[in-house]
């Protein structure tokens, strides 16, 4: 039985990297979203830029579930090298369209699936003679097929073609040629539309288009950040060139044209995490953008930064480790890394954004934060956020909120007579006051080092002075539970034994896995944590359950572990929850590794063995 | 061990430069080094340099890495911030200082340890950016600091204080620096104040990157026989090929060396220096030149010393990045942040 569905179904593009596919795919995404049907992309693509395989994936969801799905309906196989993999992949009762130019043996294909060709090649090569068009336009062409074959309002393309090449408009007419070229075959050759189709609806609202890494680099512009260091490693690359363009139009002044920011493509990561601290160090707010492998190199910077109390970001844009692993896969495996980054003893401020709008909100506040705290501040992105475009509302800011400088003395304190000790804590939240270099002339100048000193910042190796120290980094770390984004509840709707702790990209895929086993009677309360050091809400959640599920993108239950590591939570509460083949975890996965879990649990609950 | 803070009381009689501050005014804590280290020199000659040139000594981040040349900062300009970074790294510390505010003046402080072994990467970058700085390396050809090991300066066939020969290449950084792009670069000897307090001077004022190798005998692990870094050896094998005066702009031009080996080079800000030249062939000026120079006098066992190379319209890594004249870490949320309309206009051509 053909597969039957309006407004929600999975179309994966199969194509080949370089081959200038990419947009048309993403022409398809907006097209659906411009019908006000949410939709999901994602892109999955090898680390090459030709000639290998890449897959651009659309979830189409009338119910607006943005997680990825797993399976595919309707397969858009463009590559013949994963011809197989791409056939085998669909789910039965699912669609393939091909390229029918060249023939293809039966053996090629599946009997429980709906085969759909087009002469792509053929259409192309009697329009155009040059081969670069011909490449380009196939695109253009599938994508107007599949505007018959879906039933889509193929005027919303246009317009969007017509966007698109606002700056060259010479492109606009070929490009909507092409379009119809495939659209019109489809019509005429094909039934159309096919059971999988579109129907326009109003369910996306207000919310934008946007990738995670974009929507961090414009938080670092409304956060302040005038220094960005970086060095180019996938899958962060992207967030500081956007900050680039970001700031080249809002960051010039109108008048000078000079430029109220500096970007330095560093030598590399020990260099790109140096000059934020330099710049930290020297009162401006600088951050680096990069993935593990950047972050393994910062590794002895982030003591320094931790021990010395300088403000610094660092962006994770996290990927698929260990080593140089899957670069270009998803993972939320660099917990433990960033939480005690560095020799001795450290732990450092984590925020864990679900979407690119909190990627912005996080990335501007993780500035404040810094200041505050006169500490590193990790945003926990992750590739799955970062360089897919997700569907998001839309990005806020308040005009009356002003920028958290933290505790600086300035010269006039200083010249009043203001007791200054950089590591002296005054007010007994364990941070203490700092002052820019060449604030006065003969008071506040300290020496930084990352040597233990006493409160006036002057070099000691006695032990009281040292376990003082550790100490107050201690009560700051407290002092910072109150300041980071608290977690997030949402209780079942009747009350339940068990609860579901989550983090970062799995939102959307756990809320949906939320409503699929409410359905199936099984009623979780969930608690989205969104930083380390956790708030006590989140002890008190595990303590108000028998079992909680901690749903992570890792092999090793990082999060967990730092869990019972930092909250004292019981392992046995604790149920590991873990996806980490690369792909974004999905709803189906959590649901059934959930259900499988209470079903084959046919033990005591806690409480009462206990009692 | 606790640093001994020096007593702050000044003698009325103390001469005081045109800020009205004395030579104390420009000193640090007492320094922890080997009695007769050649780094102490070399604070010596930081302090007089600033005295001279009438600096604000808040108006100077000084910042170093790690070992005993590192530790240095903290023995001069007691009232500037000082930062005592990580092991080869202080230049992208002072690169993201230098950053953050244009106005300081940035001085950094290394060993041949931490510049040419573990950071030679870094030494490489900052120097090639063009970072607004004086860096000096104060070079004994040894770690000191972690007890007389070879550095990557120690020449082929120098002899460690144990006895090892050292058969690697050495580095010669300041041929680097010259290769590198650096547009002021010189070399001294920690024995030479008379050589070396003009040198800072001029490289303090000049405008981009200016390196300094100084030649600084470790007495504790290298300055034996044998040692290319010892006292002996280099005051034996000096050859300099300049003598310079630093004058700054607003004091009269006044030379007096002899006729026809004086050339007065006016820096970027206004600065001259007035040099004398020992070497008649030497020019200043030539990049090219002064590498085969150095080539030809190290193969001679020799080792050049003076201002070797100084561009006087170089750009620095400000004037690269187009920013602003405001220092970056002044800027405020009027400056800074676009503000709720045009996220409004973002957020409308996302949709
Ligand atoms: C990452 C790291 N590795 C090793 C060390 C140990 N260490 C401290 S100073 C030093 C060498 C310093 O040599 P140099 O820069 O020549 O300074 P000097 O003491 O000779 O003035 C070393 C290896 C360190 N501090 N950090
Ligand atoms: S060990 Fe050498 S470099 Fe270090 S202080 Fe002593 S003499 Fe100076
Ligand atoms: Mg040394």
């Amino acid at each position: 039985m053909p597969i039957e569905s309006v407004n929600d179904f999975v179309v994966r593009f199969a194509n080949v990297n370089g081959s200038g596919s990419a947009s048309a795919n993403e022409l398809f995404a907006r097209a659906v979203l411009r019908m006000g049907v949410p939709a999901a992309p994602r892109n999955i693509f090898p680390s090459n830029i030709q000639g290998l395989p890449t897959w651009y994936e659309v979830r189409v969801s009338g119910s607006g579930h943005l997680g990825a799905r797993g399976g595919v309906d309707l397969m858009v196989a463009m590559n013949p090298q994963t011809w197989d993999k791409d056939v085998a992949s669909i789910e039965p009762g699912g669609y393939l369209f091909y390229d029918s130019t060249k023939p293809t043996p039966p053996s090629k294909f599946r009997d429980d699936i709906a085969v759909i060709g087009v002469p792509l090649t053929a259409i192309c090569n009697r329009e155009y003679t040059d081969p670069r068009q011909r490449q380009l336009f196939k695109n253009i062409i599938y994508l107007g097929a599949l505007s018959a074959l879906l039933d889509m309002d193929v005027a919303e393309i246009e317009k969007l073609i017509g966007e698109q090449f606002k700056a060259k408009e010479k492109l606009i007419a070929p490009n909507i040629h092409a379009l119809h070229l495939g659209r019109d075959y489809a019509l005429q050759n094909l039934q159309c539309p096919i059971k999988l189709r579109l129907k326009r609806s109003d369910a996306v609202g207000d919310r934008i288009f946007i990738e995670g890494n974009s929507a961090a680099a414009l938080g670092a512009v409304y956060g302040g950040a005038t220094v960005c260091a970086w060095y180019p490693i996938t899958p962060s690359s992207s967030l500081a060139e956007a900050f680039a363009r970001h700031c080249a139009r809002f960051r010039v002044d109108p008048e000078t044209k000079k430029n109220r920011f500096a970007i330095v493509q560093a030598e590399d990561e020990i260099a790109a995490i140096g000059m934020v601290v330099g710049a930290g160090w020297n009162g401006a707010r600088a951050f680096t953008s990069t993935s593990g492998p950047g972050i393994s190199l910062m590794q002895e910077f982030l003591g320094l930064a931790y021990f010395a109390e300088i403000p610094s970001i660092i962006i994770d844009v996290q990927r698929g480790g260990p080593s140089t692993g899957m670069p270009t896969r998803t993972q939320q495996s660099d917990i433990l890394l960033c939480a005690y980054a560095s020799h001795g003893d450290t732990k450092h401020v984590l925020l864990f954004p679900e979407d690119p709008a909190e990627a912005f909100e996080f990335s501007a506040q993780a500035f404040d934060l810094a200041d505050r705290l006169q500490t590193p501040i990790f945003v926990m992105l992750d590739l799955d956020i970062g360089m897919n475009r997700h569907l998001c509302r839309p990005l806020a800011w308040d005009d009356a909120r002003r920028y958290d400088r933290g505790k600086v003395m300035t010269a006039a304190e200083l010249e009043a007579g203001k007791d200054f000790g950089r590591y002296l804590d005054i007010e007994g939240d364990g941070i203490p006051y700092r002052t820019y270099p060449g604030t006065h002339p003969s008071r506040g100048s300290f020496f930084t080092r990352g040597t233990s000193r006493d409160p006036y910042a002057r070099y000691t190796e006695e032990g009281g002075p040292y376990v003082d120290n550790m100490d107050r980094l201690l009560r700051k770390f407290e002092t910072a539970k109150g300041l980071v984004p608290r977690p997030l509840r949402r209780n079942a709707e009747k009350p339940t034994r068990y609860g579901v702790i989550y983090f970062g990209s799995t939102s959307p895929a756990m809320d949906e896995a939320h409503e699929i086993l409410a359905a199936s009677g099984i009623a979780l309360d969930l608690l989205r944590v969104r930083a380390f050091p956790f708030h006590h809400e989140v002890a008190d959640f595990v303590a108000g359950h028998d079992q909680v599920f901690v749903v992570e993108q890792n092999r090793d239950a990082q999060l967990r572990a730092l869990l019972i590591n930092e909250a004292g939570l019981d392992p046995a509460r604790l149920v590991p929850i873990l996806h980490y083949d690369g792909t974004p975890i999905t709803a189906r996965f959590i649901a059934r590794a959930i259900g499988e879990h209470l079903d084959s649990r046919k033990v005591t609950p806690i409480r009462k063995a206990v009692s | 061990m606790t640093y001994i803070v020096k007593p702050t009381f000044h003698h009325p009689g103390l001469p005081k430069n045109a800020l009205g501050y004395t030579h104390r005014d420009y000193e640090g804590s007492v320094s922890t080094l080997c009695a007769g280290c050649g780094h102490d020199s070399i604070s010596a000659a930081i302090i007089q340099a600033c005295f001279e040139l009438n600096i604000e000594p808040h108006r100077v981040a000084k910042l170093s890495g790690i070992g005993c040349s590192s530790k240095t900062p903290t023995y001069f300009l007691g009232n500037s911030h000082g930062f005592n970074s990580v092991h080869g790294r202080m230049p992208s510390v002072l690169t993201g200082a230098n950053l953050a505010n244009c106005d300081l003046i940035y001085l950094g402080v290394s060993g041949d340890g931490d510049s040419a072994s573990i950071g030679l990467g870094q030494f490489a970058h900052v120097v090639r950016r063009g970072v607004n700085m004086t860096y000096i390396v104060e070079n004994n050809g040894v770690y000191g600091l972690t007890k007389g090991q070879f550095s990557a300066t120690a020449d082929r066939g120098s002899k460690s204080k144990r006895g090892a020969i050292n058969s690697d290449s050495p580095i010669d950084l300041v041929s680097m620096a010259l290769q590198l792009g650096a547009t002021f670069v010189g070399r001294s000897f920690s024995g030479d104040k008379k050589q070396l307090v003009p040198l800072i001077k001029a490289a303090l004022e000049h405008e981009g990157a200016a390196f300094l190798d100084v030649i600084s005998p470790c007495i504790a692990f290298n300055n034996h026989p044998g040692s290319t870094k010892s006292f002996d050896y280099v005051r034996e094998h000096n050859e300099a090929v300049n003598r310079l005066d630093f004058i700054t702009g607003r004091a009269p031009i006044h030379v007096d060396y002899e006729p026809g080996t004086v050339e007065i080079v006016e820096q970027h800000d206004g600065t001259t220096i007035a040099l004398r030249k020992l070497d008649a062939e030497y020019d200043v000026h030539d990049r090219r030149a002064a590498m085969n120079f150095l080539m030809e006098r190290q193969a001679a066992g020799e080792v050049v010393t003076g201002l070797l190379y100084l561009e006087t319209d170089g750009e620095d890594l400000h004037a690269h990045l187009g920013t602003v004249d405001k220092p970056l870490n002044a800027l405020g949320e009027r400056e800074l942040c676009p503000g709720s309309a045009a996220l409004e206009q973002f957020n409308a051509r996302l949709r």
